[in-house]
């Protein structure tokens, strides 16, 4: 039987929203397939790639992982929120910069995961780096380019 | 550290920023999965739990009432499968296995093998409407092993494959039902004789397991098939050419009834050359009348796309005294997977590529097994021959008491001597390559510590040519539209466009680039093969001369003289003689170009070239690992990778592509591989089963650049992405032996291997 949808609110970086959605939805199906913000990715939908990443009430998530309904009254940052109106965040501009995207599927999740990191740690050290980032698989870049990247941006 | 001898470029040998980048960075850019039709509808494929089944029926009538279902197909959709017949036609077998490889036909060839497909309102109604669908089978027992496979009383896949191959000691007769779909053979000289020159022989057996290329972006596809009969396909492909023929194919309809829109890519490495779902998104559009979106499921990537094959490799190497190879015998056999093409030619071809060796017979067996068909991996074919040979090398090396750079300097192959198949070779830099890690402090660092060891191994691509096309168009403000028919899977919307704006002494900046459909560009050849920085190149070159001689007419025209008098320069400036007062004539391009509207139009230009010139590329590479001896685990210390590029047009993704490489390489040393059970399921279809290389699995991948440029390219252009993933395996299985002693003959050498041999 085909679950009756609910309404969920939910803020999306800065803006409230009301969504209606399938109980059987992810948030990570909510964000792409309701509402139409394609910026998490789907790699595997089972929480072993990251490219999915998001920030919800703080916390860094696998948007695959959490349940639609699970959102509703939370406040959820995605990539489309990392850049201000005027300017790309440093890790952005540095993800650019210095190639550390090759395909790009995995940089939002990246580029949250990283985020996150400088949050909480704001100077980590290299092992750190790739201790916190381990969660985001990317199959292009041998990772070099990502971690010098975000230990560029913490050491400002 | 990069040469110092190469002409200098004004923009070749930048780092600028990609044009595409900033979407990508702010999740605007749009792949195949993100694509937004108005009244959309999810498509979903049904797979086959077995590895090895006669399919008797499929009753769709329950999925086909659930609400929410728009379509439902199967195999017979296919005009081009024919359920009907096993006899295989040459040439128009490809054909039919193409669409039976997408939806299963008389059996089901693999666990995960598609049976049949639905669109409905959500995935979750799709997934729904699966579970109703009645499937009878027949199950066979299933072959998965190359070896077995080619054993007498194996299970056979096809029963119209009969190929009569006698050779590397295989007999199958003609009238008898096999999986060896196909053998191949290059020889030179008189093996015989090469090996009784020999001081010492050298013969080993190697196995390697299947990887996957595990890109992070499953298959996708999107299909709107018009009342009009027009077919439009959006889609994450290597090649929006190869895409519209093999749908044309399938679906038996004209090319130019098909659209084909690549999307942003998220990864490919050779895996999303063939097409899974753009035939069965475009029938279910047919059938429902509404546009169609499909992805797979990351278990379904695993299960039923890439990977690469398995391989068994057989290799003698005749030595002299002074290290001077003066025979091989090879024999490698290949699983295609569940239909014949594995890619076991090309690596035929590579194996002995870096060496200059007078006598040799190099065999290549194609196998057919119960497991996905094989695709393109990052210079398919070669890691696993070249895997055997240079670890047969470093055996003899060690016989020898020689150096192992030195071994492979004595046999190094240089403009002039032949390959394989008897072309001699052009201006390579495989000598280049081994005097660089010969000479890289790493080389020359001292190793210490227990259980640590070092190895080196080379490795050798021939990169790709083929057909390339782009067209482009001179703003009236100097400005360029750069329209081009490659897919770009990681920088060549920076790599191309450097190579016009160096053609025409303009700024990067000044071009924008695109990558548009196959309606609107001419017929371009994969993103593969390390070919596309080359060929783009080429084509960007060539519409950058055209530029150039109609900006010389244009400039001819308003000062009145003759086109030959006037020059373009470096810097893009047009010059002509002095006027009659002595002053200079002159204008930079962006003036010039203010003035083409009044001089005969704005200029269009559009090229499509196929060089053969490519650049065969070679790589060395050196590691320092540790064992744990209580775990198995190896830990990479420090890894470099000495790789001859020709030119680096963009040096950051020059490095990237080449760090990319080495851990996809590391992964197949150390632990990825493809694990069945007894029946032929995949047991690992996942992320955390099949574990790729994570950032905490590596040390930063030092890469140095050695620029020995293509005389066939305007700029030294030879591929770059490939040959980094050949080196890995023989690499660290080398080192593996320095640390523990141990000499291993299977790759991956994961934990379990590792501990197999200790305890
Ligand atoms: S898609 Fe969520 S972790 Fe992979
Ligand atoms: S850039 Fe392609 S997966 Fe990371």
């Amino acid at each position: 039987m085909i679950p009756e949808p609910k309404v969920i609110s939910t803020t999306i970086n800065g803006d409230e929203k009301q969504v209606l959605v399938s109980e059987r939805d992810s948030l990570l199906e909510a964000l792409r397939d309701r509402i139409g913000m394609t910026g998490a990715k789907e790699g595997c939908n089972n929480g072993n790639c990251g490219a999915c990443a998001v920030i919800m009430d703080g916390r860094l998530v696998n948007s695959c992982c959490v349940m639609a309904v699970e959102a509703d009254g939370s406040e959820v940052m995605t990539v489309e929120g990392l850049a201000s109106r005027e300017e790309l965040h440093p890790l952005q501009s540095e993800f650019l910069q210095n190639a550390a995207l090759q395909c790009g599927i995995c940089t939002p999740g990246f580029l949250m995961s990283s985020y996150a990191l400088l949050q909480e740690k704001p100077n980590p050290t290299e092992e750190e780096a790739r201790f916190w980032l381990a969660g985001n698989l990317c199959r292009c870049t041998g990772y070099d380019k990502i971690i010098e990247s975000v230990l560029t941006v913490a050491k400002g | 550290m990069v040469a110092t001898d190469k002409p200098k470029y004004k923009i070749i040998g930048t780092r600028p920023a990609r044009p595409d980048g900033v979407d990508k960075v702010t999740g605007r850019a749009q792949y195949g999965a993100d694509l937004k039709l108005e009244g959309l509808i999810y498509g979903a494929v049904l797979r086959s739990p077995h590895a090895h089944a006669i399919i008797k029926s499929i009753d769709t009538t329950k999925a086909e009432a659930l609400p929410g279902v728009h379509a439902v197909a199967t195999n017979a959709d296919f005009p081009g499968s024919s359920n009907t017949t096993e006899i295989l036609e040459p040439g128009k077998a490809n054909e039919r296995w193409a669409a039976d490889n997408i939806l299963a036909g008389p059996k089901a060839l693999y666990h995960g093998h598609g049976v049949a497909a639905v669109a409905a309102d959500d995935m979750h109604i799709a997934q729904d409407a699966l579970a109703l669908i009645e499937v009878e089978y027949e199950i066979l027992p299933p072959v998965v092993d190359v070896q077995d496979a080619m054993q007498d009383g194996s299970p056979i896949l096809h029963s119209g494959l009969r190929t009569g191959v006698r050779a590397a000691g295989v007999d199958t007769k003609s009238d008898i039902e096999t999986n060896l779909a196909s053998h191949m053979r290059l020889e030179r000289g008189d093996v015989e004789e090469g090996f009784k020159e020999a001081d010492i022989t050298v013969e080993r057996e190697f196995t390697s397991s299947q990887f996957h290329q595990g890109y992070i972006e499953p298959q996708n596809a999107a299909a709107w098939w018009s009342m009009d009969g027009r077919l439009s396909v959006w889609t994450s492909t290597q090649g929006a050419f190869s895409a519209r023929d093999a749908t044309a194919d399938i679906l038996k309809i004209p090319v130019s009834d098909i659209k084909v829109t690549p999307m942003e890519i998220g990864g490919g490495f050779g895996g999303k050359i063939p097409i899974y779902l753009e035939p069965i998104a475009a029938v279910l559009s047919k059938k429902s009348n509404r546009p169609v979106k499909m992805w797979m499921e990351r278990e379904a990537v695993f299960q039923a796309t890439g990977p690469t094959a398995s391989s068994y490799s057989k290799v003698k190497i005749g030595v002299t005294r002074e290290g001077k190879i003066t025979a091989a015998y090879c024999t490698f056999a290949m699983g295609a997977g569940a239909f014949p093409g594995s890619p076991v030619g090309a690596g035929v071809q590579c194996a002995l590529a870096p060496y200059a060796i007078e006598n040799q017979v190099v065999d290549g067996l194609d196998v057919v097994l119960n497991t996905p068909k094989t695709a393109a991996y990052r210079a398919p074919g070669a890691p696993a021959t070249e895997y055997a040979v240079e670890s047969v090398l470093d055996e003899i090396a060690e016989q020898l008491d020689m150096d192992p750079i030195d071994l492979r300097l004595a046999n190094v192959a240089e403009e002039g001597d032949r390959n394989s198949s008897g072309t001699p070779w052009p201006k390579i830099g495989a000598k280049e390559v081994l005097e660089a890690m010969k000479s890289h402090p790493h080389y020359l660092s001292e190793i210490q510590g227990e259980d640590v060891g070092r190895g080196i191994a080379v490795g050798f691509w021939f990169n790709g040519g083929m057909e390339s096309s782009s067209s482009a168009r001179v703003n009236k403000d100097g400005s360029i539209a750069l329209i081009m028919g490659s897919t770009d899977i990681g920088g060549t919307r920076a790599s191309i466009p450097m190579q016009m704006a160096e053609t025409l002494g303009v700024t990067y900046e000044q071009i924008a680039p695109q990558v548009t459909d196959t309606d609107s560009v001419g017929y371009t050849a994969v993103t593969g093969g390390s070919r596309t920085t080359f060929a783009g190149g080429w084509v960007a070159y060539e519409l950058g001369q055209m530029i150039k001689s109609e900006m010389k007419e244009r400039a001819a025209k308003i000062w009145d003289v003759d086109s030959g008098s006037i020059s373009y320069t470096d810097d893009g400036e047009i010059v002509g003689p002095n006027d009659k007062d002595g002053n200079e004539q002159k204008f930079s391009f962006n003036e010039l170009a203010g003035k083409l509207q009044s001089t005969g139009g704005l200029i269009a230009v559009s090229a499509s070239s196929s060089h053969t010139t490519q650049g065969a590329a070679y790589g060395g590479h050196i590691v320092d690992l540790k064992v744990d001896r209580d775990t198995g685990k190896v830990e990479i210390l420090r890894y470099t990778a000495v790789q001859d590029v020709g030119t680096a047009i963009h040096p950051s993704y020059v490095e990237g592509q080449i760090q990319g490489g080495v851990a996809q390489g590391i992964g197949m040393a150390l632990n990825e591989e493809y694990y069945y059970d007894d029946d032929g399921h995949l047991m690992n279809g996942s992320f955390l089963d099949y574990r790729i290389p994570v950032a905490n699995d590596l040390p930063m991948l030092d890469v140095e650049l050695v620029e020995v440029p293509n005389p066939g390219h305007p700029y030294g252009v030879r591929g770059v992405g490939e040959v980094p993933i050949v080196p890995p395996q023989p690499t660290i299985r080398n080192a593996m032996y320095d640390a523990i002693g141990v000499r291993f003959y299977h790759n991956p050498m994961s934990p379990r291997r590792v501990l197999d041999e200790l305890l």
